[in-house]
Protein backbone atom coordinates (compact mmCIF):
# COMPACT_ATOMS: atom_id res chain seq x y z
CA UNK A 1 0.00 0.00 0.00
CA UNK A 2 1.75 3.11 -1.22
CA UNK A 3 -0.89 5.49 0.15
CA UNK A 4 0.39 4.72 4.02
CA UNK A 5 2.03 7.86 4.89
CA UNK A 6 3.46 8.54 8.43
CA UNK A 7 3.39 12.06 9.70
CA UNK A 8 5.02 13.77 12.78
CA UNK A 9 5.54 16.85 14.67
CA UNK A 10 8.59 17.06 16.90
CA UNK A 11 9.54 20.66 18.24
CA UNK A 12 12.73 21.33 16.33
CA UNK A 13 14.09 23.11 20.14
CA UNK A 14 13.56 22.51 23.38
CA UNK A 15 14.92 23.61 26.77
CA UNK A 16 16.28 21.22 29.41
CA UNK A 17 13.46 19.26 31.38
CA UNK A 18 11.05 20.57 29.52
CA UNK A 19 8.32 18.45 29.09
CA UNK A 20 7.11 18.45 24.88
CA UNK A 21 4.14 16.77 22.60
CA UNK A 22 4.83 14.29 20.22
CA UNK A 23 2.15 13.86 17.83
CA UNK A 24 2.14 11.17 15.21
CA UNK A 25 -0.51 10.17 12.45
CA UNK A 26 -0.31 7.45 10.23
CA UNK A 27 -2.74 7.30 6.59
CA UNK A 28 -3.50 3.51 7.06
CA UNK A 29 -7.33 2.22 6.55
CA UNK A 30 -7.42 0.06 9.77
CA UNK A 31 -9.38 -2.49 8.13
CA UNK A 32 -11.03 -4.30 11.59
CA UNK A 33 -12.16 -7.46 9.76
CA UNK A 34 -16.12 -6.37 10.32
CA UNK A 35 -16.89 -3.75 7.70
CA UNK A 36 -18.33 -4.76 4.36
CA UNK A 37 -17.04 -3.63 1.14
CA UNK A 38 -19.87 -2.57 -1.70
CA UNK A 39 -20.61 -5.75 -2.44
CA UNK A 40 -21.38 -7.37 0.79
CA UNK A 41 -18.20 -8.83 1.42
CA UNK A 42 -16.25 -8.26 4.23
CA UNK A 43 -13.01 -6.75 4.30
CA UNK A 44 -10.18 -8.93 5.36
CA UNK A 45 -8.68 -7.50 8.43
CA UNK A 46 -5.73 -5.13 7.84
CA UNK A 47 -4.46 -2.78 10.72
CA UNK A 48 -1.37 -1.45 11.90
CA UNK A 49 -1.01 -3.26 15.19
CA UNK A 50 1.89 -2.24 16.57
CA UNK A 51 3.90 1.31 17.30
CA UNK A 52 6.99 2.45 19.19
CA UNK A 53 9.17 5.04 19.33
CA UNK A 54 13.01 5.17 20.07
CA UNK A 55 15.28 7.97 20.85
CA UNK A 56 19.26 7.77 20.37
CA UNK A 57 18.32 3.93 20.32
CA UNK A 58 16.32 3.45 23.39
CA UNK A 59 12.80 2.54 23.72
CA UNK A 60 10.34 5.39 25.56
CA UNK A 61 7.22 4.80 24.38
CA UNK A 62 5.22 1.75 22.27
CA UNK A 63 1.75 0.82 21.66
CA UNK A 64 -0.44 -2.28 21.16
CA UNK A 65 -2.89 -1.52 18.97
CA UNK A 66 -6.34 -3.12 18.21
CA UNK A 67 -9.10 -2.92 15.37
CA UNK A 68 -11.13 -0.79 17.75
CA UNK A 69 -8.45 2.10 16.97
CA UNK A 70 -9.70 4.48 14.36
CA UNK A 71 -8.28 4.94 10.77
CA UNK A 72 -5.98 7.08 10.44
CA UNK A 73 -4.13 6.28 14.00
CA UNK A 74 -3.13 9.54 15.96
CA UNK A 75 -0.77 8.94 18.64
CA UNK A 76 -0.01 11.73 20.52
CA UNK A 77 2.59 11.77 23.70
CA UNK A 78 4.42 13.63 25.84
CA UNK A 79 8.87 13.56 26.75
CA UNK A 80 10.78 15.07 29.11
CA UNK A 81 13.39 16.76 26.89
CA UNK A 82 17.32 16.10 28.07
CA UNK A 83 19.37 16.15 25.54
CA UNK A 84 19.98 16.58 21.96
CA UNK A 85 19.05 13.80 19.81
CA UNK A 86 16.88 11.53 17.15
CA UNK A 87 13.97 9.85 17.55
CA UNK A 88 12.85 6.49 15.25
CA UNK A 89 9.16 6.19 14.97
CA UNK A 90 7.83 2.59 13.58
CA UNK A 91 4.31 1.74 12.75
CA UNK A 92 4.05 -2.18 11.86
CA UNK A 93 0.77 -3.36 9.90
CA UNK A 94 -0.54 -6.53 9.83
CA UNK A 95 1.05 -7.84 6.84
CA UNK A 96 4.46 -7.14 8.13
CA UNK A 97 5.56 -3.83 6.58
CA UNK A 98 7.24 -1.73 8.47
CA UNK A 99 6.72 1.91 8.14
CA UNK A 100 9.80 4.46 9.84
CA UNK A 101 10.03 8.04 10.45
CA UNK A 102 12.71 10.03 11.84
CA UNK A 103 12.96 13.43 13.90
CA UNK A 104 15.33 15.37 15.03
CA UNK A 105 15.31 17.52 18.54
CA UNK A 106 17.80 20.16 19.56
CA UNK A 107 18.24 20.83 23.36
CA UNK A 108 19.89 23.95 24.69
CA UNK B 1 -50.23 -14.41 41.89
CA UNK B 2 -47.28 -14.51 39.89
CA UNK B 3 -47.65 -17.82 39.69
CA UNK B 4 -51.38 -17.79 38.59
CA UNK B 5 -50.70 -15.68 35.76
CA UNK B 6 -47.71 -17.91 34.41
CA UNK B 7 -50.05 -20.75 33.65
CA UNK B 8 -52.35 -19.06 31.70
CA UNK B 9 -49.45 -18.32 28.92
CA UNK B 10 -49.56 -20.88 26.63
CA UNK B 11 -47.08 -23.65 25.48
CA UNK B 12 -46.51 -22.70 21.81
CA UNK B 13 -46.09 -18.52 23.49
CA UNK B 14 -43.75 -19.71 26.47
CA UNK B 15 -41.55 -21.74 23.71
CA UNK B 16 -41.30 -18.91 21.58
CA UNK B 17 -40.13 -16.64 24.76
CA UNK B 18 -38.12 -19.23 25.75
CA UNK B 19 -36.15 -19.60 22.11
CA UNK B 20 -36.36 -16.00 21.65
CA UNK B 21 -34.20 -14.95 24.53
CA UNK B 22 -31.75 -17.56 24.42
CA UNK B 23 -31.70 -16.62 20.46
CA UNK B 24 -30.71 -12.93 21.64
CA UNK B 25 -28.33 -14.23 23.97
CA UNK B 26 -25.82 -15.98 21.87
CA UNK B 27 -26.23 -13.44 19.31
CA UNK B 28 -24.87 -10.37 21.42
CA UNK B 29 -22.53 -12.74 23.11
CA UNK B 30 -20.60 -13.61 19.97
CA UNK B 31 -20.77 -10.34 18.66
CA UNK B 32 -20.15 -8.27 21.53
CA UNK B 33 -17.90 -7.97 24.58
CA UNK B 34 -20.31 -9.56 27.16
CA UNK B 35 -20.49 -8.32 30.58
CA UNK B 36 -19.00 -11.48 31.99
CA UNK B 37 -16.63 -11.35 28.78
CA UNK B 38 -15.18 -8.05 29.68
CA UNK B 39 -14.92 -8.88 33.50
CA UNK B 40 -12.75 -12.08 33.09
CA UNK B 41 -10.62 -9.33 30.30
CA UNK B 42 -9.74 -7.40 33.39
CA UNK B 43 -9.43 -10.49 35.60
CA UNK B 44 -6.55 -11.79 33.17
CA UNK B 45 -4.68 -8.30 33.05
CA UNK B 46 -4.21 -7.86 36.54
CA UNK B 47 -3.96 -11.53 37.38
CA UNK B 48 -7.31 -11.71 39.39
CA UNK B 49 -5.66 -9.15 41.71
CA UNK B 50 -8.40 -6.34 40.51
CA UNK B 51 -7.68 -3.26 40.05
CA UNK B 52 -8.71 0.15 42.56
CA UNK B 53 -11.24 2.55 41.25
CA UNK B 54 -8.79 6.34 41.50
CA UNK B 55 -9.40 9.39 40.10
CA UNK B 56 -8.01 9.36 36.68
CA UNK B 57 -7.91 12.03 34.85
CA UNK B 58 -9.79 10.42 31.39
CA UNK B 59 -11.14 12.45 29.33
CA UNK B 60 -13.75 11.41 26.41
CA UNK B 61 -16.48 13.06 25.21
CA UNK B 62 -20.20 12.80 26.90
CA UNK B 63 -21.85 12.47 23.70
CA UNK B 64 -20.20 10.98 20.15
CA UNK B 65 -22.15 12.03 17.56
CA UNK B 66 -19.66 9.62 14.98
CA UNK B 67 -18.46 6.77 16.56
CA UNK B 68 -15.81 6.03 14.06
CA UNK B 69 -13.13 8.94 15.63
CA UNK B 70 -14.01 9.01 19.51
CA UNK B 71 -11.02 11.10 20.77
CA UNK B 72 -9.30 9.39 24.14
CA UNK B 73 -7.08 11.22 26.28
CA UNK B 74 -5.85 10.84 29.99
CA UNK B 75 -3.24 12.02 31.92
CA UNK B 76 -1.87 9.76 35.52
CA UNK B 77 -0.31 11.63 37.97
CA UNK B 78 2.69 10.49 38.77
CA UNK B 79 6.67 11.06 39.51
CA UNK B 80 7.66 9.08 36.42
CA UNK B 81 10.39 8.25 38.59
CA UNK B 82 12.82 4.97 37.98
CA UNK B 83 11.45 3.40 40.89
CA UNK B 84 8.52 4.91 40.59
CA UNK B 85 6.14 5.06 37.51
CA UNK B 86 3.08 3.78 35.39
CA UNK B 87 4.14 0.82 33.49
CA UNK B 88 0.93 -0.01 31.18
CA UNK B 89 -2.00 1.93 30.65
CA UNK B 90 -4.73 -0.32 29.16
CA UNK B 91 -7.60 1.30 27.01
CA UNK B 92 -10.62 -0.67 27.36
CA UNK B 93 -14.35 -0.98 26.20
CA UNK B 94 -17.19 -2.60 27.64
CA UNK B 95 -19.40 -2.54 24.27
CA UNK B 96 -16.93 -3.12 21.46
CA UNK B 97 -16.96 -6.61 19.78
CA UNK B 98 -13.71 -6.75 21.57
CA UNK B 99 -12.99 -5.61 24.83
CA UNK B 100 -9.20 -4.30 23.84
CA UNK B 101 -8.56 -1.01 22.49
CA UNK B 102 -4.79 -0.06 23.28
CA UNK B 103 -2.01 -1.10 25.29
CA UNK B 104 0.24 1.38 26.08
CA UNK B 105 3.98 1.20 27.18
CA UNK B 106 5.38 3.98 29.36
CA UNK B 107 9.42 4.88 30.17
CA UNK B 108 10.29 6.74 32.82
CA UNK B 109 11.87 8.98 30.39
CA UNK B 110 8.84 10.50 29.21
CA UNK B 111 8.02 12.96 32.55
CA UNK B 112 4.38 12.62 32.44
CA UNK B 113 1.96 10.16 31.68
CA UNK B 114 -0.24 10.88 29.42
CA UNK B 115 -1.39 10.34 25.68
CA UNK B 116 -4.27 10.99 22.91
CA UNK B 117 -5.72 8.67 20.44
CA UNK B 118 -8.90 8.24 18.63
CA UNK B 119 -11.25 5.17 19.17
CA UNK B 120 -13.87 3.24 17.72
CA UNK B 121 -16.94 2.59 19.37
CA UNK B 122 -19.89 0.71 18.06
CA UNK B 123 -22.41 1.69 20.46
CA UNK B 124 -22.90 3.66 23.96
CA UNK B 125 -21.13 2.13 26.56
CA UNK B 126 -18.21 2.65 28.76
CA UNK B 127 -14.52 3.64 28.33
CA UNK B 128 -12.33 1.81 31.12
CA UNK B 129 -8.67 3.30 31.77
CA UNK B 130 -6.71 0.48 33.71
CA UNK B 131 -3.11 1.38 34.48
CA UNK B 132 -0.22 -0.83 35.99
CA UNK B 133 2.80 0.59 38.13
CA UNK B 134 6.21 -0.44 38.02
CA UNK B 135 4.83 -2.05 41.36
CA UNK B 136 2.37 -4.09 39.16
CA UNK B 137 -0.33 -2.51 41.51
CA UNK B 138 -3.58 -2.03 39.56
CA UNK B 139 -5.12 1.56 39.16
CA UNK B 140 -8.89 2.37 37.04
CA UNK B 141 -11.18 4.14 36.00
CA UNK B 142 -14.31 4.63 34.09
CA UNK B 143 -16.41 6.87 31.83
CA UNK B 144 -19.33 6.60 29.83
CA UNK B 145 -19.75 7.64 26.79
CA UNK B 146 -23.08 8.02 24.62
CA UNK B 147 -22.63 7.10 21.24
CA UNK B 148 -24.85 8.47 17.88
CA UNK B 149 -23.51 6.12 15.36
CA UNK B 150 -21.58 3.18 16.05
CA UNK B 151 -18.79 2.81 14.06
CA UNK B 152 -17.81 -0.86 13.89
CA UNK B 153 -19.72 -1.01 10.83
CA UNK B 154 -21.88 -4.54 9.99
Amino acid sequence: MSSVKPRGKVPKKASIDEVIEIKTLIRHPMHSGRMKDKDGKIIPRQIINAFKVEFEGKEIFSMKLEPSISTNPYIAFPYKAKKSGTFNFEWTDDNGTKYTMKRKMKVS
Amino acid sequence: MKIKKMAHIRRRDAMAIILGTAGTFIMSSSVYASKDNFTQRINKITNNKGAKETEIFLDVPEIAENGNQVKVNFEIESPMSQNDYIKTVYILADGNPSPDVAKLSFSPEMGVCSATTRMRLSKTQNVYLLAENNNNQFFMTKSMVKVTIGGCGG
